[in-house]
């Protein structure tokens, strides 16, 4: 084996129940891309024999917590690793149950694809239709529906197509099939057909296997080019009296959120509006010509400018609108309901803002995709709704961007994450 | 408008652990950045230098000693703390045992959990309302669950059922007096990862994770370090009656407890020795190197409800 080079990282989740075959399918792609190593894998064989079964149980791989063992379930996100040599790999397993909406959408929220797992004996069920409208809620760009168990069927060709289709439909219903790239493929996680190997037993498919897939899909989370955003996290002044050069020093310190920014290029800060340009860009002791999304750098700029954390520094021509109202869909995280009338605070990008709840115009049954009038939310319901602010937020559609369409909101009595929003 | 170049996985890892150090500094009164001297706690020293220089660190360096370190690792973290000019507090799991609140069932008993009393101690002697640390998930099944901003209650615990909900990249670091977050900037990075980047930084490390010859015995299946000198001047790990010494060239995957962390066998005497090694190993790190963890399957697990890092 030689040394990985991994030239890019691919986050993504996977969608489905124990039933499904999501551990096995997980436990599969750690195994055959050699990530499990002698001494993990020794252990799970032990507890499969201890279990009473014939073969090593790659669904042990993904075995959580002793407070899930004890209860049979998966509670929590988890988060896996492995490489390929080419890319590294984050995997957002999350729990595929009704009751665990608020975690899905929180592995979504860092996903760039999503698998989406389809029993082939049972096709296209609730469950798959909410996977995918939450999946589409959060914005995932890339979705592969991994029909598995394939090997059930008898690898049956036309199983797989009708469920295809199945699919197709629904999707186009929900503007799923419009918005976003889907691949389908056939699948037998427990054999391994079309997961690294193709194996002989779906020669009539002659698309990609599933790593060739993670192995092809972009990177980048939005192939469009969007405007430049950087909300300021922390500002650098050294105060060195032993070192003149640093008297002056006012570093900017963010991270790209989207769009890019080179030296030279009009700026304007705010939510005040001052004007500057680029002076210098750094990231540690290098100085560089531009930057793009995703780093994380120190900006410069000419003029000595009062910028704190909470403001955004974006390209003039460019700027977002600072807005008192939102709207936006929420998914409510909290065993405590929403209460209308409580004031909560919304976090959005590096931004802080007391907020108010103007209305609930409805929620939506994930399984139905209803609308339902209501006047509360509890935990994973999903709503539309609007606040009211009382410090202005420069925000864009999540749908155009993700970073500074999404927001958390918080319990000031517990501080606690209480929901997630994107706004509309 | 130019085509994406999407950043290498490497620096994509260091942008984000960047970003976690600035929210922590940006949300947090008063964080301590926890730094033993080992492979891990360089890494984040290195990422710190590129998220606040030419500034101060927001926050001091914290060492909680166990009092059974190599000398070669405590060496390496005092010289490296005054090479950045850094503040580092160093408390004692040896002090705690003075105050009487660490009590060891045995002399010989490894200390690395009893370091949970002396954290949550100097929590509260500072009023340190986060800690950094450089765990990371791939180490270990408890930690493939913990947030990169984890809370901890008045008493260090962690309640795995009850998390905090963690979002895009939006951390919500907000605690009552008294609680606490543990921030992990270096969450999303495996073994792999940190060794690919101490070879790309050129980050020094102390010496006893390249390949060295030592006195070592075979106790329960492992390679077991003997006759070490501490710090203090004391030598611990005698061998046992009957148990037969071997000179033998060794490294350390992972720099921890003298009484409970073992070496591999090696002879990697450079980082890119090691990068290829840590990609053809077939035991994981925790699993080849760390006594302490192999108890129960949930060792980790019970030790971070009770405060561990």
């Amino acid at each position: 084996m030689t040394t990985p080079h991994n030239d890019s990282l691919l986050r993504f989740m996977t969608c489905g129940s124990v039933d499904d075959g999501k551990s096995t399918l997980i436990g599969r792609l750690l195994y055959d891309t050699k990530t499990i190593l002698a001494d993990t894998l020794n252990n799970i064989a032990r507890t499969s024999q201890k279990r009473g079964m014939e073969a090593v149980d790659l669904s042990l791989l993904t075995d959580g917590l002793q407070a899930e063992r004890e209860q049979g379930i998966t509670i929590d996100v988890a988060y896996r690793y492995f490489s390929t040599g080419t890319r590294k790999y984050i995997i957002a397993d999350a729990p595929g149950h009704e009751q665990y909406t608020r975690n899905m959408v929180t592995a979504a929220s860092t996903a760039n694809l999503a698998i989406i797992l389809i029993d082939a004996r049972k096709g296209v069920l609730t469950q798959t239709r909410r996977h995918s409208y939450l999946a589409h809620l959060v914005g995932i760009p890339h979705i592969v529906v991994a029909v598995n168990k394939m090997d059930l069927v008898n690898y049956d060709q036309a199983t797989y197509e009708k469920i295809k289709a199945d699919y197709i439909a629904f999707a186009t219903e929900i503007g799923l099939a419009q918005a976003r790239d889907i691949k389908f493929l056939p699948m037998s996680a427990l054999n391994g057909d079309m997961l690294v190997d193709r194996l002989d037993n779906m020669n009539w498919y002659q698309g990609e296997t599933l790593l060739d897939i993670l192995e092809a899909a972009p990177a980048a989370h939005s192939d469009q080019a969007e405007p430049f955003r950087f909300p300021v996290q922390f500002v650098c002044r050294p105060h060195d009296s032993a070192n003149p050069e640093l008297h002056d020093f006012r570093g900017f310190m963010g991270r790209v959120e989207s769009g890019s920014i080179a030296v030279g290029d009009d700026v304007t800060v705010l939510p005040n509006g001052y004007q500057s340009k680029v002076k210098a860009i750094q990231l540690g002791n290098e100085l560089l010509q531009s930057a793009q999304t995703e780093q994380s750098i120190t900006l410069l700029l000419e003029d000595e400018i009062d910028t704190s954390r909470g403001d955004m520094i974006v390209k003039t021509s460019q700027a977002p609108e600072a807005v008192k109202q939102i709207e936006a869909h929420v998914c409510w995280l909290s065993e405590t309901p929403l209460s209308p009338a409580r004031t909560y605070i919304v976090r959005h990008t590096t931004r802080e803002s007391k907020a108010k709840i103007g209305s609930i115009h409805y929620k939506v049954d994930v399984n139905t995709l209803e609308q339902q009038a209501t006047s509360d939310l509890k935990m994973n319901d999903i709503a539309r709704v609007s606040f009211k602010l009382a410090q202005p937020l420069m925000v864009d559609s999540y749908d155009k961007n993700r970073a500074t369409g999404a927001f958390i909101v918080i319990d000031e009595s517990s501080n606690n994450t209480v929901g997630a929003g994107m706004i509309v | 408008m130019t085509t994406k170049q999407p950043l290498s996985h490497l620096d994509w890892l260091e942008a984000e652990a960047i970003h976690i150090l600035r929210e922590v500094a940006g949300q947090c009164a008063n964080p301590v950045l926890l730094f033993s001297g080992g492979k891990d706690s360089l890494c984040i020293l290195r990422l710190a230098e590129k998220a606040f220089r030419p500034g101060r660190f927001p926050f001091p360096l914290m060492h909680i000693d166990t009092g059974h370190n190599y000398q070669e690792v405590v060496n390496f973290r005092d010289q490296r703390a005054a090479e950045l000019g850094e503040r580092l507090i160093v408390r004692s799991v040896e002090d705690s045992m003075k105050r009487g609140t660490v009590v060891l069932k045995t002399p010989d008993e490894p200390r690395n959990k009893h370091q949970s009393v002396t954290l949550l101690e100097a929590i509260e002697e500072f009023g340190f309302d986060c800690c950094i640390g450089g765990a990371r998930r791939d180490e270990e099944k408890a930690r493939a669950k913990e947030r990169i901003m984890s809370f901890r209650d008045e008493f260090g615990q962690w309640d795995p059922k009850n998390q905090r909900p963690e979002l895009w990249n939006l951390f919500n670091a907000r605690v009552h007096k008294g609680e606490n977050i543990r921030a992990f900037p270096i969450s999303n990075w495996t073994e792999m990862d940190v060794w690919q980047y101490i070879e790309r930084e050129k980050l020094e490390l102390p010496s006893i994770y390249f390949a060295h010859q030592r006195d070592i015995v075979m106790r329960h299946g492992a390679i077991f370090p003997v006759n070490v000198s501490l710090p203090s001047g004391e030598v611990i790990n005698q061998p046992k009656a009957g148990e037969e010494v071997i000179n033998m060239q060794v490294r350390f995957r992972t720099v921890g407890d003298v009484t409970c962390t073992a070496p591999v066998i090696s002879d990697a005497d450079d980082v890119s020795k090691i990068v290829v090694e840590t990609a053809t190993t077939t035991i994981t790190e925790r699993g080849a190197t760390r006594l302490d963890d192999q108890t129960s399957d949930a060792s980790m697990e019970q030790r971070k409800k009770e405060g561990y890092f």
